[in-house]
């Protein structure tokens, strides 16, 4: 079986579905106006486009604002416990491959608490697609600095800043030698959407870090990327196969600086024009994806490229370890418990 | 013959030991009714194989056993040093035993530290059997001999048999094509082979054994037989061993059956193997690997061909989390570890119960706290399992007594998870884990029926007349919550770690709603219906009643037959459901005058045993990270019948 199969063990929904099938009737509680809204509508939206059986969607997730999101979705769900989601995940993901798992977590759920859990799943590549919600602060404890607040960052924790360097969710992923690594932005529904979409038909783990306003503690924090005048100097849409450029009548571009190997943003002009880089999401080496999300400026988020950064097919967990257990059988046959317990040595007492 | 065995005295079991000399060629064999040989050598000299591949003869053979290895942490510890010595004790007769044995009867030393550590274990009388080539003047000052202990004198009360296994090994192997320093390595199978002969083992077994171990390198093989055989040989032309002999088959200290010999941990695994099988649920182990607790990963590992999937984690955490998450998917779920692990394991498990999902924790103890000490025995995680959580978070807990009483123990424990829906605690220790004994091997007809129906549609009307589920409304009886398990169209739910309503098990924060879960959960728990405690009171005239758990077994019976040859009336009661207790237990309780609990703590089970039934259970403990010793513990008990 090969892993692009794997996604077709998920039953298909029998009959047309559409956003409310997959609303419960839970009462929303996030604070009015949280950007997690736009990403719940967005999720269930895309659902139906799906066409998965909802009894075969599990939504698992750690603790944390965004992590009360499994109560909302009228799938199967577990709110766990902080940070180990991917964990819990992994298990349902590699013992049921008939189910289309997705792990909701945030910024202090997988990169502090849940640290580990990420990066292993992302080694192992198991079939979950990891909705990172990163609104760098710490929100369910009522604001404390997160690690992806920027360096200084004012708290309740911090008062006279913070002192620790964030990370960056898409280099972490990539350096954890992640398949799949997209980045996209709540209020953005239509892209949003799209790499949902990608993620979903990618086999293995998909990461997607989503930024996301929290309106009460970190208010605006991506305001430079979500303003339309703004946005088109700091927005780099990546598009597999097109050359990455943006800005006002996408007149500048990324080149690769042949002095260092790095990549930098140059205004296009006629003369460089055939330099400006194009987006391979597929390439095999994680190099250019890595380059590429080392870009934008942690401070002010100029130059923040948004779209998948990297899409490749690896081996998947599920897979290899359904195909150990099937290469057991073939070559052992189908377990024999009598002969198991009995095992080579034994004597017998006569009564 | 008194070299082979000590006073009655001194007898692990008190059994009175029998002799009879028959003629075998021209040397004597004498007719012993139990043994008790230690092997010590260093951590590199291969010390647990031997004591392995001897234990595999003897089982073969017939003989009840009963078998102790004891090595340290360290792979290789510092060579020569007593630290680094490494020992398997086994203790085999014609009829039933408990323990591997208080005192040695025979020492094989492979160094000056292998004596060094071990001559203090060894009653007057006894066999050491020494590698005279390791007696080097270095190597005595390094354990600090100032004089040879072979030649000072100090061995005098003992039947020494100086040997240079090195030597004779070495000139065994000159045929084959072998550095000096590789036929040096074969030396622990021609001390196996002469200790074959003394004893009449088989030897087919072990030849078969070191073939296929060495299956892709028949030269090594081949030099191991020949030293395996010229070990035997030496035995039978050397004068230095006048006489060999015969410990008869147990025939009739065991019913009827196919036995096997078995370990604590390999019997654990097999029940889990098993509980899969009955209850018709793939197997899922996540695990982390932490000693003594790894075998179970690796034995559960090969048999792939069972639909068992075993996931090496990241850490202890993430283990018992693919658990959980495989549990949620209708797995029968496991995860193993030891103490430090169960530490780490704490908050899944407190979620386990919070979302009411069967889950296996076996946590094989060790020495505490902290690392401790890791190839030790001990028994201090009982109040860990029975409190360590936030909130309160009641499991039930389940503890083996002896190696192969852990494969009924892993069934009985799923059982429960099963039942009850439930993370259950399967206590073991290093001791059940690593020690080894003769199991009957069980049909499967004999075995428990763990098949569980998962929820399959609407369990609940609302007052409007709709059907609904409900994942948190509970069978009257058990007051467990149905497993509606991922797949199934219709049930649809969402579980997690905040307070639930009871019924519908959407979140709830109300007072009295929390206040009633809590109980609930509590009285799911405390009505597990598990049997009634047995009391072996056999005239009823006891005053004094000894109560244990887990793997005192073997020390506090073969105590309580000495007490009883001696004429001492005692009763003794043994449990293995510490959580809820049996239902009869303060009943038991209060028929004696007096409650003697030994436990390998500083008094936990005492100080469970005290605050619920109010009872003044005096604790006798040894915290050393070994087993209790048959004599020691019936001095004890005597004390505790006179005081």
């Amino acid at each position: 079986m090969t892993d692009a199969d794997l996604l077709q063990l998920v039953p298909k929904a029998e009959g047309r579905q559409t956003m409310k099938d997959f609303k419960s009737d839970q009462e929303v509680r996030w604070c009015p106006g949280c950007g997690d809204y736009a990403v719940l509508a967005a999720v269930q939206g895309f659902m139906p486009e799906l066409g998965l059986a909802r009894e075969n969607i599990v939504f698992v997730s750690g603790i944390g604002c965004s992590s009360r999101f499994p109560y909302y979705m009228n799938t199967y769900g577990m709110h766990s416990i902080h940070g180990r989601a991917p964990a819990i995940a992994t298990g349902l993901a590699t013992s049921r491959r008939d189910l289309s798992v997705w792990v909701v977590t945030g910024d202090g759920d997988a990169l502090s608490i849940g640290g580990n859990h990420l990066i292993h799943a992302l080694r192992r590549n198991v079939n979950l697609k990891i909705l990172l919600f990163n609104n760098r602060i710490y929100g369910l404890t009522k604001g404390q600095y997160s690690p992806t607040s920027e360096v200084g960052k004012i708290t309740k924790s911090t008062p006279m800043g913070s002192l620790d360097a964030p990370f960056n969710p898409v280099s972490l992923a990539i350096g954890a030698e992640a398949s799949f690594v997209a980045r996209t932005v709540d209020s953005d529904r239509k892209h949003l959407t799209e790499v949902l979409r990608q993620a979903a038909d990618h086999p293995g783990t998909a990461l997607v870090e989503i930024y996301q306003n929290c309106n009460i503690f970190n208010d605006g924090a991506f305001e430079v990327l979500k303003d339309r005048q703004r946005a088109e100097e700091a927005v780099i849409r990546l598009e597999h196969g097109q050359p990455i450029r943006f800005g006002a009548d996408r007149s500048k571009g990324v080149v690769r600086d042949p002095a260092t190997g790095d990549l930098k943003v140059v205004a296009v002009t006629p003369e460089n024009e055939a330099d400006i880089l194009v987006h391979d999401a597929h390439s095999a080496s994680p190099t250019t994806a890595f380059a590429l999300s080392r870009l934008a400026d942690p401070d002010t988020l100029h130059h923040t490229p948004i779209g998948v950064f990297r899409s490749v097919g690896r081996p998947v967990y599920d897979t290899l370890m359904a195909d150990q257990l099937d290469t057991a059988v073939d070559q052992h046959g189908k377990g024999d418990l009598a002969a198991l317990l009995a095992g080579g040595d034994t004597w017998t007492v006569v009564g | 013959m008194t070299s082979q065995v000590s006073s009655p005295a001194e007898q692990a079991d008190g059994t009175v030991v029998g002799e009879q000399r028959t003629a075998a060629g021209t040397k004597g064999v004498r007719r012993l009714d139990r043994v008790i040989i230690r092997f010590a050598g260093d951590s590199g000299d291969g010390m647990q194989l031997t004591g392995d591949r001897f234990t595999s003869e003897t089982a073969s053979f017939g003989n009840d056993l009963s078998t102790l290895p004891n090595f340290p942490a360290e792979i290789r510890a510092p060579a020569g040093t007593l630290p680094g010595v490494s020992s398997f004790q086994l203790h085999f007769a014609d009829h039933d035993i408990l323990t591997p044995g208080d005192a040695p009867n025979v020492l094989v030393a492979m160094n000056p530290a292998a004596l060094k550590a071990n001559i203090g274990d060894l009653p007057r009388g006894a066999e050491i059997i020494v590698n005279t080539d390791e007696f080097t003047k270095r190597a005595m000052q390094k354990v600090g001999y100032d004089a040879s202990p072979l030649e000072d004198g100090s061995l005098d009360g003992y039947h020494l048999h100086p040997v240079p296994l090195t030597t004779l090994t070495v000139e065994a192997l000159k045929e084959f094509d072998l550095t000096r320093k590789e036929a040096e390595r074969s030396k622990n199978m021609f001390a196996l082979g002469l200790l074959s002969w003394m004893y009449h083992r088989p030897t087919e077994g072990t030849e078969k054994f070191l073939r296929s171990k060495f299956a892709k390198k028949p030269d090594i093989a081949a030099a191991n037989i020949a030293a395996f055989r010229a070990g035997w040989n030496f035995g039978e032309t050397t004068e230095d061993f006048a006489v060999s002999y015969e410990v008869a088959p147990a025939a009739t200290a065991f019913p009827p059956g196919v036995y096997r010999n078995i370990s604590g941990n390999l019997a654990l695994s097999y029940g889990l193997v098993a509980a899969s099988r009955q209850a018709d649920l793939p197997l899922f182990l996540g695990s982390y690997p932490i000693t003594p607790a790894s075998d179970i990963l690796h034995e559960l590992s090969k048999h792939k061909n069972f639909g068992v999937r075993t996931f090496q984690a990241e850490d202890e955490i993430a283990g018992i989390g693919a658990a959980l998450g495989a549990a949620f998917g209708g797995s029968l779920a496991v995860t193993t570890t030891s103490g430090p692990g169960v530490a780490l394991k704490s908050e899944t498990i407190g979620l386990a119960v919070s979302l009411e999902l069967p889950l296996l924790v076996v946590d094989i103890q060790r020495g505490g706290p902290s690392t401790g000490l890791p190839t030790k025995t001990e028994q201090a995680d009982l109040l860990q399992a029975m409190y360590g959580r936030n909130g309160e978070a009641p499991v039930p807990v389940v503890a083996p007594r002896t190696p192969a009483d852990c494969f009924d123990a892993a069934l009985e424990a799923a059982r429960i998870a099963l039942t009850y829906r439930t993370p259950v605690f399967l206590l073991s220790d290093g001791y059940l884990a690593n020690g080894s004994e003769p199991w009957r091997i069980p049909e499967l007809e004999e075995l428990p029926d763990l098949r569980v129906r998962f929820a399959q549609g609407p369990n609940h009307t609302t007052e409007d007349g709709t059907e609904v589920f409900w994942p948190y409304k509970r069978d009257p009886h058990t007051l467990a919550r149905p497993w509606a398990i991922p797949g199934t169209p219709g049930l649809e739910h969402r579980i997690g770690g905040i307070e639930k309503q009871d019924g519908t098990g959407n979140i709830s924060y109300d007072p009295a709603n929390h206040d009633f879960m809590v109980r609930t959960r509590q009285a799911k728990v405390d009505g597990v219906d598990v049997p009634d405690l047995g009391v072996d009171d056999p005239d009823g005239t006891a005053r004094l009643l000894v109560l244990g758990w887990g793997s005192t077994y073997g020390p506090i019976t073969a105590a309580v037959r000495r007490l009883r040859r001696a004429g001492q009336p005692v009763a003794q009661a043994h449990l293995r459901h510490l959580n809820p207790f049996p239902k009869n237990l303060g009943e038991v309780l209060r028929r004696y005058d007096k409650v003697v609990i030994p436990e390998m703590n500083l008094g936990q089970l005492a100080t469970l045993i005290r605050a619920k039934y109010l009872v003044d259970a005096r604790s006798y403990n040894q915290v050393n990270g070994m087993p209790f010793k048959a004599e020691q513990l019936a001095a004890a008990l005597k004390e505790a019948i006179d005081d």
